[in-house]
């Protein structure tokens, strides 16, 4: 799956929230690398259209990175560096 | 044998005359331009529209009618052809006022204008308050006085009907080539010569829609190439679902949920970019129009050039001194798709534009001579 490179900088931790439950994900991360870095991309975004999404191109162009960041949806997480304390909810269909 | 006609030009305008061309049994070559060559085509927010259009020529405002009540039948034509829905709506829209003076304006024109001809009597509009509004704009915010509604009015997917205009150019057998950027025309006693990069292509005869390209293109051959660049910058909001709000040309939530913010008139050359300031207030009129949108995230923004003559009406013309070639500039190519491809298309096939469209040659904008 998604693992950091043996030979990565080292880096300051933070704690961000996924769905309420708080995780430690190096500060240099953007929250779409967090999150396919914590829990990998199944289940990262369902589309409006029916299908499933996860981030592709990581720099801010693809918008299948969609993900719901301090409350605000619909945020590019790849573009949107993590920071102490944020929240994020991926946007799934309820099941 | 050589192919009946040259199309200079795969933008909205030369598609929709290869397309009408192509259904009368003609051959026809279409030498399109660069991907990243000037192309309002692919710019514009996809509005068919007719409220507004010809204040300064009521023939301009009866062809945008025409052209939209002919819309339907277009639309599924294609679709039917083609398998791509373009969605299309004939719902209706509003031009929005943001003040007493601004509305009090529109309607003395629109007075004017739709009595200046037996066939303009027909198009039906009115002014509605911002509380007349509610209902096919809800959310409507406080700071917008009113707006003209016209049930002619309606809207599509641009990109989708240049699709599919492609797509039955090549089922009809529309020779096109895409990245082949003419550099000039050369007339001859047989027809046409255009020269590119890529090699010369010869036909009968030749139809610029060549877009801004005409400046250097059509002087040659006889034809006017007055047309200058007027940029518009649109702004596309994340996905919302569906509001049935009807399309403004302020802004419009388009088939996929996202709202195109637009509407603005600027001289910049022939710069394609976007601006911070422009931005800003494009999107400060999107949350006075629906203070709703404050929240909405930009996905995207872009600049696009609009293709606009002296007076702002279209300009059909058959050159005089080379008998055979014509020139096709306008900015509204979305409304008047379907008038191109039927009766302009037909004009144009029978040698019958000067008689018929005389109105729209480059000759009105010469001095007239007094005396």
């Amino acid at each position: 799956m998604f693992k950091r490179l043996d030979n990565a900088a080292p880096a300051a931790m933070v704690t961000i929230w996924l769905e309420g439950q708080p995780h430690s994900v190096p500060a240099t991360l953007s929250a779409a690398a967090a999150v396919l870095w914590l829990v990998g991309a199944t289940g990262y975004r369902d589309h409006a259209a029916g299908g499933h999404r996860a981030p592709l191109c990581m720099m801010g162009v693809c918008h299948d990175c969609l993900i719901t960041i301090d409350g605000q949806p619909n945020r590019q997480g790849c573009l949107v560096p993590v920071a102490e304390g944020m929240r994020l909810e991926r946007q799934r269909r309820p099941a | 044998m050589p192919q009946d006609f040259l199309i200079i030009g795969g933008g909205v305008v030369g598609m929709a005359v290869a397309y009408g061309l192509a259904r009368r049994g003609r051959s026809v070559t279409v030498l399109d331009g660069h991907d990243d060559s000037l192309r309002a085509s692919r710019g514009n927010a996809g509005l068919v529209w007719v409220q507004g259009k010809g204040l300064a020529m009521p023939r301009y405002a009866e062809l945008s009618l025409h052209s939209s009540m002919a819309w339907p039948e277009f639309a599924e034509e294609l679709t039917k052809r083609t398998g791509i829905d373009l969605e299309y709506e004939h719902c209706g829209g509003v031009d929005l006022c943001f003040d007493a003076k601004e509305a009090q304006a529109r309607q003395t024109e629109y007075r004017a204008l739709y009595a200046a001809t037996p066939s303009l009597t027909a198009v039906r509009w009115e002014y509605l308050d911002r509380e007349a509004l509610r209902e096919q704009l809800p959310g409507l915010g406080e700071r917008v006085h009113g707006g003209t509604f016209s049930p002619h009015d309606g809207q599509c997917n641009p990109l989708y009907l240049l699709r599919a205009l492609y797509a039955a150019c090549l089922t009809l057998g529309v020779d096109y080539h895409p990245a082949t950027p003419v550099t000039g025309i050369e007339a001859s006693t047989t027809g046409f010569t255009a020269h590119s990069p890529q090699g010369s292509f010869s036909a009968e005869r030749v139809i610029l829609a060549a877009g801004l390209g005409a400046r250097t293109l059509a002087p040659p051959l006889g034809l006017s190439g007055q047309v200058h660049p007027v940029r518009g910058q649109v702004l596309v909001t994340e996905r919302f679902p569906p509001s049935g709000r009807l399309p403004t040309p302020q802004l419009r939530q388009t088939a996929s949920g996202g709202y195109l913010i637009g509407d603005v008139l600027e001289d910049a050359g022939y710069d394609t970019g976007v601006t911070l300031e422009t931005i800003h207030r494009l999107g400060q009129r999107a949350v006075q129009i629906y203070p709703e949108l404050a929240q909405a995230r930009l996905v995207r923004s872009w600049g696009a050039l609009r293709v606009m003559t002296p007076d702002g009406s279209p300009l059909y013309e058959a050159s005089r001194s080379c008998p055979g070639a014509y020139n096709l500039s306008c900015h509204s190519g979305i409304t008047l798709a379907a008038f191109h491809a039927r009766e302009l298309a037909e004009a144009i096939d029978t040698d019958r534009l000067a008689t018929i469209h005389g109105d729209f040659s480059g000759a009105r904008f010469d001095v007239q001579a007094t005396g």
